[in-house]
């Protein structure tokens, strides 16, 4: 098997090679007008189906090393390496992902799995799809030659060993499983408008078809980027043990930056779109995320910046560094050379209009993306300058990023009440003044419940911003109501249906409108939770039999704590009844175990959840002295919010995806005859 | 009015979180700026390492520094010069270590503040466009594409 891998790799490797060259000279040909001894359609043809078995040959690969993982063939170096004999199932395919070789591999067959798709509905625009595919085979090619010649997964070991040295313990949870084929799916898909974007410049592509083709791709990628950060999150908050769900390590880091410059280019792509502006601006902003993504995997693979991730250390920098390099240049000579097709069809007009909360939108993403990256370059510069490593920290990214964070929760908020070229002052005091009422009156509420920040010592700072973020929270929560209430009474008072069935069809009606402010609606939803986290609190004891530990009004008491082990681990852990104000509510179990094949040790976090807090338990370890556990809790109150959010926000990214309701059809589905095809559901859009 | 009393609110915010800066439990607010250095990556008082020796003689020298009424920054260059600055949590040495907090604010700030005279020396231009272009005719009866041209365009900007 690991033979019928390699030659499957090689396979892929030249298929890419060949759907790369006859797509460059086929397109070559069609643009010039020249002519080969092969037809330059026909040719084309050839390349994408070289391009679709590339798929196939990529996906033979992967399936012989999860096999080799089930089979646990240790002859092969990758497998003795991630794998061991009483690794439960489904972490065997967690192996895939699991070092450096395996996730390159991933990488490559999603590449191309995305390339398969793309090749397959070529037909919207049969040219600048395979503009598109030649440009996706050029990626691949790279990927292919670094699976073949620099990392390659099927290298076989001389002497293999009867069990291997087994799975990264913290790998070793349910949500390793999908987080990181999630978010390479998000970090590749980027590939594909980033091939769209560069073919249409390339083709002189007209208008911005190539946009809405590609938008899509743009949201499903986002969204994939999205759940595959946040389930990092959630894996992080659940295994690490520390009480928090993002540490800002470098590989946290460079799944960030893509997502937020590839959130700017989808809101960006908006203007150009409506207005004919941002052409240059939308060019570079899915260029920049795409480079973004092979950045990132340089800064955490290339040894350049240290990070947690296991994966991090290795010697394939020298070829992302290359590999950039053609990028950005490949990127720069198509621009300059064609740059005389993105003249913008209209200019901004005033300062106080939807466009202009749509640039700042983008420039405080694109500023706190730089804010990230400045940060995890920052203790290589500082060597370089200064001799001497410095560490860059949550504390900075905290500081720098918490006020970018809540500029764009206010643009959040102030954008979709603004009208497109600009608003009178009316307009503005009309839209505003409810969401700033409301707004207002909850900072009241909050301080008058007792948050006061000038009275909270130490963390006055994260309590005022804590305040500021709720309080714009329910602004632009009720600014979002507003809008759908404010459509759907429109609706209502024209077909005489009930509210809900109106703001149905509303949505229906608009599926990108109201779909991206359910989005919106869900990003506030996180911003609550994470406003909860100036509210933290931790305890920690050493506990006996009978003893108890109290925080915020729960008390946890000590029932038990023992030993126990499987072929897979050893474990210690203690049994907490739980007592809310008094009351039992619940009984928790905090372990850690040691892993028998790598000898390593993992924290098994118990938690409470519920909407209000999350009471968060760890068994740090056993005092050697007294042989008793040292348990940990945190409380963190609000925390259950970000994963709501989450959800929210996959949600309303589905919505956004549907097509609308046809004018027609939105007719038929209002059983009266509608005036517009759409209500002017919006003061700002008057 | 309403701006003098935006203003106002701003001023007290920001007065609020300044004022409150003043801190008394500087061990635990210390102790969340350093970082453990048994190569865990958390924050000092984030290890959750049990028996961590590095993180237990970094908490004795922390309370030590503080008994001996050293100032936050005298307790950091000790930490600083003992473990070297990779124990410092953030940057916060001074020199080019203040480039690290100054340049996402000057960019951003540059970014915006570049933002707004762009869009108000377009805006001059339109102005100054419209007030030398010709004054406009009657829509004309037989060019009836400029009408839906006009309703797509009205379509396009009121639908998002």
């Amino acid at each position: 098997m690991p033979e019928f891998g390699s030659y499957a790799i090689l396979l892929a490797f030249v298929l890419s090679v060949y759907a790369l060259l006859s797509g460059s000279i086929a397109l070559y040909q069609l643009a010039s007008g020249t002519r080969g001894r092969i037809e330059p359609n026909r040719l084309l043809e050839t390349s994408r189906r070289a391009g679709i078995a590339s798929f196939v040959a990529c996906t033979s690969a992967a399936f012989a090393l999860v096999w080799a993982a089930f089979t646990n063939d240790y002859s092969v170096s990758y497998i003795l390496h991630h794998s061991n004999n009483a690794l439960p199932v489904a972490y065997k395919f967690a192996a895939l992902w699991s070092g450096q070789e395996g996730s390159l591999l991933l990488w490559a067959w999603i590449l191309t799995g995305y390339g398969f798709a793309l090749r397959i509905r070529h037909a919207e625009d049969h040219r600048l799809a395979a503009h598109a595919s030649t440009i996706m085979a050029g990626i691949q090619v790279f990927f292919f030659a670094l699976l073949c010649f620099s990392a390659p997964p099927f290298a076989l070991e001389a002497n293999p060993p009867a069990d291997g040295f087994g799975l990264n313990p913290l790998l070793q949870y349910p949500e390793m499983v999908i987080h990181p084929p999630l978010l390479y799916l998000g970090y590749v898909g980027f590939a594909v408008p980033f091939s769209f974007a560069l073919g249409a410049l390339i083709m002189r592509y007209p208008g911005d078809r190539w946009i809405r083709i590609t938008r899509n791709w743009t949201m499903v990628t986002w969204l994939f980027l999205t759940c595959g950060i946040f389930l990092g999150a959630h894996w992080a908050y659940s295994v690490l043990g520390w009480g928090g769900y993002w540490g800002w390590d470098p590989v946290e880091n460079a799944s960030l930056m893509p997502w937020l410059t590839g959130t700017a280019f989808l809101h960006s792509v908006t203007m150009q779109e409506k207005r004919g502006m941002m052409k240059v601006w939308n060019v570079w902003m899915i260029f920049t995320t795409f480079l973004l993504c092979i950045l990132g995997t340089l800064l955490t693979r290339s040894g350049v910046i240290s990070s947690v991730h296991a994966f991090a250390q290795s010697s394939i920098g020298t070829w992302f560094t290359t590999f950039l390099v053609i990028l950005l240049c490949t990127c720069l000579f198509v621009f300059f050379r064609q740059r005389g097709h993105l003249q913008a069809e209209n200019k901004l007009e005033s300062l106080v209009s939807r466009e202009s909360s749509f640039l700042f939108n983008n420039l405080v993403l694109l500023v706190a993306c730089f804010a990230v990256l400045w940060g995890t370059l920052f203790p290589v510069l500082s060597e370089f300058v200064t001799g001497s490593k410095v560490t860059v920290g949550a504390p900075f990214y905290n500081r720098v990023n918490l006020p970018m964070g809540l500029l764009l929760l206010f643009l959040t908020g102030v954008g979709p009440l603004l009208a497109w070229r600009s608003n009178s002052l009316k307009a503005v005091r009309r839209n505003f003044i409810l969401p700033g009422v409301v707004a207002l009156a909850t900072a009241l509420i909050l301080i008058l419940a007792g948050i006061r920040p000038w009275s909270a010592g130490d963390d006055a700072t994260t309590q005022t911003y804590s305040v500021i973020a709720l309080s714009l929270a329910a602004g632009v929560i009720t600014a979002i109501a507003t809008e759908f209430l404010r459509g759907a009474s429109v609706l209502h008072r024209q077909s005489g249906r009930n509210i809900f069935s109106s703001l149905v069809l509303l949505t229906r009606r608009n599926t990108r409108r109201y779909g991206g402010y359910i989005v919106h609606f869900g990003i506030v939803v996180i911003f609550i939770g994470i406003a909860g986290g100036a509210f933290n609190q931790t305890a920690e004891k050493e506990l006996g039999f009978g003893d108890s530990i109290n925080i915020g009004g729960y008390s946890l008491v000590c029932q038990s704590f023992s030993q126990d082990s499987n072929p897979n681990y050893q474990t210690e852990y203690a049994l907490l009844d739980v007592y809310h104000h008094g009351r039992k509510i619940t009984q928790l179990a905090p372990e850690r175990r040691v892993y028998l094949a790598s000898q390593q040790p993992a924290t098994i976090v118990a938690n409470h959840s519920t909407l209000a807090r999350d009471l968060y338990v760890i068994y740090e370890g056993r005092n050697e002295d007294t042989d008793r556990p040292i348990i940990k809790v945190f409380l963190n109150p609000l925390i259950a919010w970000i994963w709501i959010g989450v959800l929210i926000v996959v949600a309303g990214t589905f919505v956004a995806m549907l097509p609308s309701l046809t004018p027609a059809a939105a007719k038929l589905a209002s059983d009266k005859p509608v005036a517009a095809p759409l209500p002017p559901v919006s003061g700002g859009d008057a | 009015m309403t701006i003098r009393r935006i203003v106002a609110l701003v001023l007290l915010v920001f007065a609020i979180a300044t004022t409150a800066l003043g801190s008394t439990d500087r061990f635990n607010t210390l102790g969340h700026k350093l970082m453990c250095t048994c190569g865990c990556n958390e924050v000092l008082l984030e290890c959750n390492h049990v028996g961590c020796r590095n993180s237990e003689e970094e908490r004795a020298r922390l309370h030590a520094d503080i008994d001996s009424g050293m100032s936050d920054d005298q307790i950091f260059k000790d930490f600083a010069a003992r473990y070297g600055a990779i124990v410092l949590a953030a940057p916060m040495r001074g020199g080019f270590d203040n480039v690290a907090w100054i340049m996402p604010f000057a960019v951003l700030a540059l970014a915006i503040a570049g933002t707004i005279l762009l869009i108000l020396h377009w805006r001059k231009r339109n102005r100054a466009a419209i007030a030398a272009s010709p004054a406009p005719t009657a829509p004309s009866a037989a060019a009836p594409s400029s009408g839906d041209t006009l309703r797509d365009r009205i379509r396009k900007e009121t639908e998002l």
